[in-house]
């Protein structure tokens, strides 16, 4: 009996979290869209997500790249398939490699200071201040980190590109002995607008996941120290496993676009 | 307790979280200009009702009217429109760590759309009330005493000029000079600025500085109310056991040693 109410419970816990979750996300894209904007919080975040986050993701990237390069030369070699580095390091890159890691760095990066500040606001009474003060949450601190987010994930994954090619190339040229130009030139001829747009869509949505965890569990934090610390822990959580499902479901829906 | 031209009119208003009930049928009248201070243990409701006031939680059922408006089920303009009105102490202050001293103060001017210098000098002139100078305008925060973030929360509080202002706990975590010294500052700005004043506290020694009329809480309803020189005469054993601070007496420490 005990165990089909903990069953119970639980389920209508879960079903309580998702509702909670869903009115949350809806109330965050009618604030995003409609005034009053606050374009200097809006510009501050798009610099603390974007800007300050390039360091983090360029050297996650330039290792990806050069790793990618190495071992794909270590089993392409095997039945003589060299040429086709270039050709792998792109896709990979562009398609997989450079939304997943930035997505998963910049998580663990903003959706943990998000949830900590907005924490900590919230412990502090600092929500209710700006209640009184007639200034919506919603607008003020979740909109301008939302809008920073979709906007500058999709940046810094095109950065992330760019940067991943070119561990692959530095590896593969000063390392593995390919032709600089051939490379450069197989790789701009293999890559297709799709295989760019579809990442880049990627990094939308992972932006979109990564604040909206930040902003939720901040905002729902409770208990103090305590509390602010669990919700840093369950935003980055939550916002990585959600980044690799979305990203599964997101490839499923460009894969039967594309092929 | 119901009186007649009140400022703010709370009637029968309930709210219980889960199966707790924290206010249960709660009537207080505050009057235009008065400075109404409500006592009570911890946990009686105190908080709850004045969250209740500002917006933040919504009353299971009963009236709330300031001017005679009622404000439950307001929608978020009409909500906005008397937040306007109204100012706010914190407890902690509860100033945003992310701006500057000057931006907390002025913070419901610029939502108000004043221009920063115009809003900026506002800032300076309302810090000079509570005693603050102008070598506090760019520090945040986290650089401020106890006593200094009370100042500059009191400061926010009266900048935009509020016909209603709400002070939790205004003397908490500071020591009795300057404790003393805000309930000063708050006769002082309460007298500069003509407001209605409500003011939560367990400090009589506060209280009875500050107050116009006491009101004493107790399980989520208002048990005594009367001006401040009635209080010592009063006959209502829980007030007598509250004010006093006496342990024997109707209402039991929940704490444990």
């Amino acid at each position: 009996m005990n165990f089909l109410r903990l069953i119970g419970n639980v389920t209508f816990s879960f079903l309580a979290t998702i509702g909670s979750l869903v009115q949350f996300t809806g109330r965050s894209l009618i604030h995003s869209v409609s005034p009053p904007f606050y374009p200097r919080i809006i510009i501050k975040q798009m610099i603390e997500i974007g800007y300050f986050s390039l360091p983090v993701v360029g050297l996650t990237a330039i290792f990806a790249g050069m790793v990618l390069a190495l071992q794909s030369f270590t089993g392409f070699s095997r039945f003589s398939a060299e040429s086709a580095i270039p050709n792998v390091v792109v896709l990979s890159i562009t398609r997989e490699l450079g939304p997943v890691l930035a997505g998963l760095m910049v998580s663990g990066r903003i959706a943990a200071s998000i949830a900590a500040e907005i924490g900590t606001m919230r412990v502090t009474e600092q929500l209710d201040a700006l209640s009184t003060l007639s200034t919506n949450p919603f607008k003020y601190l979740v909109a301008p980190r939302f809008i920073a987010g979709v906007t500058m994930m999709p940046i810094l994954v095109f950065i992330a590109d760019v940067i991943g090619v070119l561990g692959g190339f530095i590896v593969s040229v000063y390392k593995l002995g390919f032709n600089p130009s051939n490379y450069l030139q197989n790789t701009y001829d293999f890559v297709e607008f799709n295989d760019v747009f579809s990442g880049l869509v990627k990094a939308a949505v992972f932006g979109f996941i990564i604040t909206i965890m930040g902003c939720y569990h901040g905002y729902y934090s409770k208990g103090g120290a305590q509390g602010v610390g669990q919700a840093t822990t369950n935003a980055v959580v939550s916002a990585s496993i959600l980044i690799l499902c979305f990203n599964y479901i997101l490839t499923e829906i460009f894969f039967a676009a594309n092929g | 307790m119901v009186e007649a031209n009140s400022k703010i009119r709370i009637q029968g208003v309930r709210k219980q979280f889960g199966s707790k009930v924290v206010l249960d049928a709660f009537n207080l009248d505050i009057a235009k200009g008065e400075s109404m201070v409500v006592i009570g243990g911890s946990g009686v409701g105190k908080s709850v009702m004045l969250k209740c006031l500002l917006g933040i939680l919504t009353p299971d059922s009963g009236s709330i009217k300031i001017d005679g408006e009622e404000i439950i089920g307001m929608n978020a303009g009409g909500r906005s429109r008397i937040n306007d009105r109204i100012g706010m102490l914190f407890q902690m202050a509860a100033l945003f760590d992310s701006q500057p001293i000057w931006e907390n103060v002025a913070f419901g001017l610029l939502a108000r759309g004043i221009p920063r210098a115009e809003a900026k000098e506002i800032a300076l002139a309302k810090l000079a009330l509570t005693g603050l100078g102008s070598e506090v305008l760019d520090l945040y925060p986290n650089s401020l005493s106890a006593g200094m973030r009370k100042r500059a929360g009191l400061a926010r509080a009266i900048a935009t000029n509020p016909d209603i202002i709400f002070f939790d706990e205004p003397t908490t975590g500071l020591d009795p000079i300057m404790g003393d010294i805000i309930n000063d500052l708050i006769l002082h700005c309460v007298k500069e600025t003509g407001a209605t004043t409500m003011t939560i506290t367990h400090d009589m020694q506060s209280a009875r500085k500050i107050s116009d009329k006491i009101a004493m809480m107790y399980n989520g309803n208002i048990i005594w109310v009367g001006t401040t020189e009635d209080i010592d005469k009063s006959s209502n054993e829980y007030v007598q056991q509250f004010i006093h601070g006496h342990i024997d007496g109707p209402i039991k420490a929940t704490a444990q040693v």
